[in-house]
């Protein structure tokens, strides 16, 4: 039992952290003295960087050669998240075009889309974002609304509405899951589509949170027209190729829970920094409980790890881990701010952000609802609730779901 | 990175579960709780014929030479069928006389055996407070450790500790008493003048306990440093976690095999989500107390500057762990759950008497929090 790297993860450690020692310098500052402050000019900045990333190789570790990448596994990625987190420069700016659309385009794409839209997405040429949940399919994805017809020659018309899109704002393309016939049961009548964010017909508006900040943003499509080859893994498997999407989102979430800087030692340090709160039964007490769990996250990490190593895919149990590292979080901001007072609820608080944001995390990637629901089916082989949609046409749902109520 | 079982810790594990699964174990804790504490088997031959008194003690003293992530595998196995078995006080005695070159003479009986030794539980300092304590017989207060009095390598020692587990039937008592102030090891004959062994607390029918009187018992003076002293409290504390998170592996199993047979409303109780969503909750806790498992047994060995938190953390989850799931158990089963019939009440008091022992569960979440905050004031 160790924490160590094999030979062979040492050689490759020292090679990403050789070539970072060497680029650092060209990384665009984004805090403290020096740090760029006008928007665009971040983005700009992030997406230069990560292109000379990917020319490094450190962007797309584990996506196949064939595409620019390294052809890598997932010990790999971790190992150059980890140095690029210890360079302190930032990483991908397209996380989740790199890490989740990326790896479906691949998976199912055709030769076309692949060769077309697979090198600007590593470069950062062309940012991507991820159009499947709606106002009214989140949990229940496979409910979604958006609405796309073809026309005659093969073409097709898209109009509804998509919401919690990271990155829209500056994206050029995203990854569309739409109803393409309602005439069946609700997941087998969807398809997924590439659409351009700037065709005719498509508005991006910021979705402010609690935090005030718009880190979100609502899509809306108004009879968008969508080329015939812009169908990513044919017509009415669009729930096929969504399911691959939110297999890389699991592993996504299973690696990089410590990036999310939600650590025991950090809350621990805004604590103890307070002499009486550090004495305090009831602070201690609540600290321990919650160091405890995000400790345990820790190390369900490095198992992950190791399981990774010896080729296992990560399950729905990786879905725990979430579940304990945001209600872990929530509770600390709750101890902080008890010890630390209305200040830390104030604009320049290291924990105002934290306190904000926590809340809608609950739900964000799953809720910790139909997490619930998910490890108890597939990790403790409980059954099902019964379900009124099974079988049934899309377009009869809303009657019937008003029959039950 | 390498953070899974080797083929021999899943041998030794699979071997353990072999074993104990030849006895009643169940049956045997409700009847001793019915008053025939003989119905409980004589678990101690079985551990000797696997060599696990041996467990912590090198090759050269008779033992197999394993380490403290092995003896939580097999105290794992105990705890998940209830097994009545005394490793959990003579694991950390006989870690401390191997760290002690004067105890290693003591250390071949103990290694295949023939002679069981308890450890006698004594808490080291914390970030608030320079003290050694030991768990009172009642209250809230916590007590001073026994004293000493050296003559050469032998000593006396007076003093009292209280619900020590594995006490009643030791041959000998190894643990930490003060002398001058300082904290010292000690090993103590049970059979001795001024030893007195009085059983206590049978809430929980598999587990031996006793209040230890010494009344200036002759000891043999270890020479363990401080950190082995503190260590083995430690270790206690990650023996009893790994104990615990056993009996929650098999509490959740019983309650979801029966949330899935059991139907109300023309449906298995299982696909309701307020039965679900609670059973999940168990397999989280035990899940993360897995992970500080891991964690423990990696720092014991890998850094021992770690092992105080890491040990205090598993004890912290592993016992709310062993708690949500007796009492999700019962409620998972209905009234069913809260009889006699069921195995149900046997976790629960397991988990009850469990939390309270070896300085409680709340004092390992508290010293969480101290290991946690001196770290960071330190860095």
């Amino acid at each position: 039992m160790d924490l160590d790297d094999t030979p062979e993860q040492a050689t490759y450690r020292a090679q990403v952290r050789t070539w970072l020692e060497q680029h650092k310098s060209e990384a665009p500052v984004l805090e403290g003295p020096g740090a760029i402050e006008d928007e665009s000019e971040i983005i700009a900045a992030r997406r230069a960087w990560q292109g000379k990333l990917a020319e490094g190789g450190l962007a797309g570790v584990t996506w196949p050669k064939e595409y620019g990448g390294q052809g890598l596994g997932p010990i790999e990625q971790v190992i150059c998240n980890q140095e690029i987190s210890k360079a302190k420069v930032p990483g991908i700016l397209d996380a989740i075009g790199v890490g989740m659309l990326g790896p479906t385009i691949i998976a199912h794409g055709t030769d076309e889309q692949k060769g077309r839209y697979l090198g600007p997405m590593l470069h950062g040429d062309e940012v991507w974002c991820q159009l499947f949940s709606e106002p009214a399919a989140g949990s229940d994805l496979a409910a979604v609304q958006a609405r796309a017809r073809q026309q005659e020659d093969g073409s097709w018309r898209l109009s509804g509405q998509k919401v919690w899109t990271t990155n829209a704002q500056f994206a050029s393309y995203g990854l569309l899951l739409a109803r393409t016939d309602s005439d069946v049961p609700k997941h087998k009548g969807l398809t997924m589509f590439i659409v351009p964010i700037d065709a005719q017909g498509v508005t991006v508006r910021g979705l402010r949170q609690i935090s005030g900040e718009a880190e979100f943003n609502e899509v809306f499509f108004d009879d968008v027209a969508i080329d015939a080859d812009a169908v990513v893994g044919g017509v009415g498997n669009g729930w096929g190729t969504a399911l691959t999407t939110l297999m890389f989102e699991r592993v996504t979430i299973g690696l990089g829970s410590e990036g999310l800087g939600y650590n025991s030692s950090r809350f621990a340090q805004a604590i103890a920094a307070d002499a009486d709160a550090r004495r305090d039964p009831e602070v201690r007490h609540q600290l321990g409980e919650i160091a405890s769990e995000l400790l345990a996250v820790r190390f369900t990490g490095y198992r992950t790890l190791s399981a990774l190593q010896k080729g296992q895919v990560p399950g729905p149990e990786a879905g725990l881990a979430k579940i304990t590292i945001v209600s872990g979080a929530i509770r600390a901001g709750d101890v902080i701010a008890d010890v630390i007072g209305p200040d830390a609820l104030e604009d320049g608080s290291e924990w105002a952000y934290m306190i904000s944001f926590l809340p809608g995390l609950k739900s964000a990637g799953g809720t910790e609802e139909i997490l619930r629901n998910t490890i108890g089916e597939r990790v403790l082989g409980l059954p099902p609730a019964p379900r009124l949609d099974k079988g049934i046409p899309f377009s009869e749902l809303r009657s019937k779901e008003a029959a039950a109520a | 990175m390498n953070l899974s079982l080797s083929d021999e810790q899943v041998f030794l594990r699979e071997a353990a579960r072999g074993a104990l699964s030849r006895f009643k174990t169940f049956e045997a804790a409700r009847e001793a709780l019915d008053g025939d504490e003989s119905a409980l088997p004589d678990l101690w031959a079985t551990a000797k014929e696997a060599g696990w008194p041996g467990l912590l003690i090198d090759d050269a003293h008779g033992g197999a030479g394993l380490d403290a992530f092995d003896a939580m595998l097999v105290l794992g196995e105990c705890g998940r069928v209830l097994a009545a078995i005394a490793l959990l006080g003579h694991l950390p005695a006989t870690a401390i006389l191997g760290d002690a070159p004067a105890g290693s003479t003591l250390l071949e009986p103990l290694a295949t055996g023939e002679r069981r030794a308890a450890y006698l539980p004594v808490s080291p300092p914390d970030d608030l407070s320079p003290d050694w304590t030991v768990d009172p017989p009642r209250g809230f207060e916590r007590f001073a450790p026994p004293t000493a009095t050296a003559d050469g390598d032998q000593a006396r020692v007076s003093g009292s500790l209280a619900f020590v587990p594995d006490a009643p039937g030791a041959d000998l008592l190894v643990g930490v008493a003060l002398l001058d102030g300082r904290p010292v090891g000690v090993a103590i004959e049970a059979g001795a003048s001024g030893v007195s062994i009085e059983a206590a607390a049978r809430y929980d029918a598999t587990r031996s306990l006793g209040h230890v009187t010494l009344s200036d018992a002759p000891a043999l003076l270890l020479d363990a440093s401080e950190e082995s002293l503190a260590a083995s409290w430690y270790l206690a504390q990650a023996l009893i976690a790994a104990e615990s998170l056993g009996s929650v592996e098999t509490a959740l199993d019983v309650s979801v095999e029966y949330a899935k047979e059991r139907h109300t409303f023309g449906r298995a109780i299982g696909s309701y989500q307020a039965v679900k969503h609670s059973l999940t909750e168990v397999l989280r806790q035990l899940d993360n107390g897995r992970s500080l498992l891991y964690y423990a047994g990696w720092a014991r060995g890998g850094a021992p500057a770690e092992f105080p938190l890491a040990a205090s953390a598993a004890r912290s989850v592993a016992g709310r762990a062993l708690d949500q799931a007796a009492r999700t158990m019962i409620s998972v089963h209905g009234g069913t759950g809260a009889t006699w019939e069921h195995d149900a009440p046997l976790y629960f008091r397991r988990a009850q008497l469990s939390r309270r022992l070896l300085g409680g569960t709340g004092a390992a979440t508290d010293r969480v929090a101290g290991e946690l905050m001196a770290q960071v004031s330190a860095a």
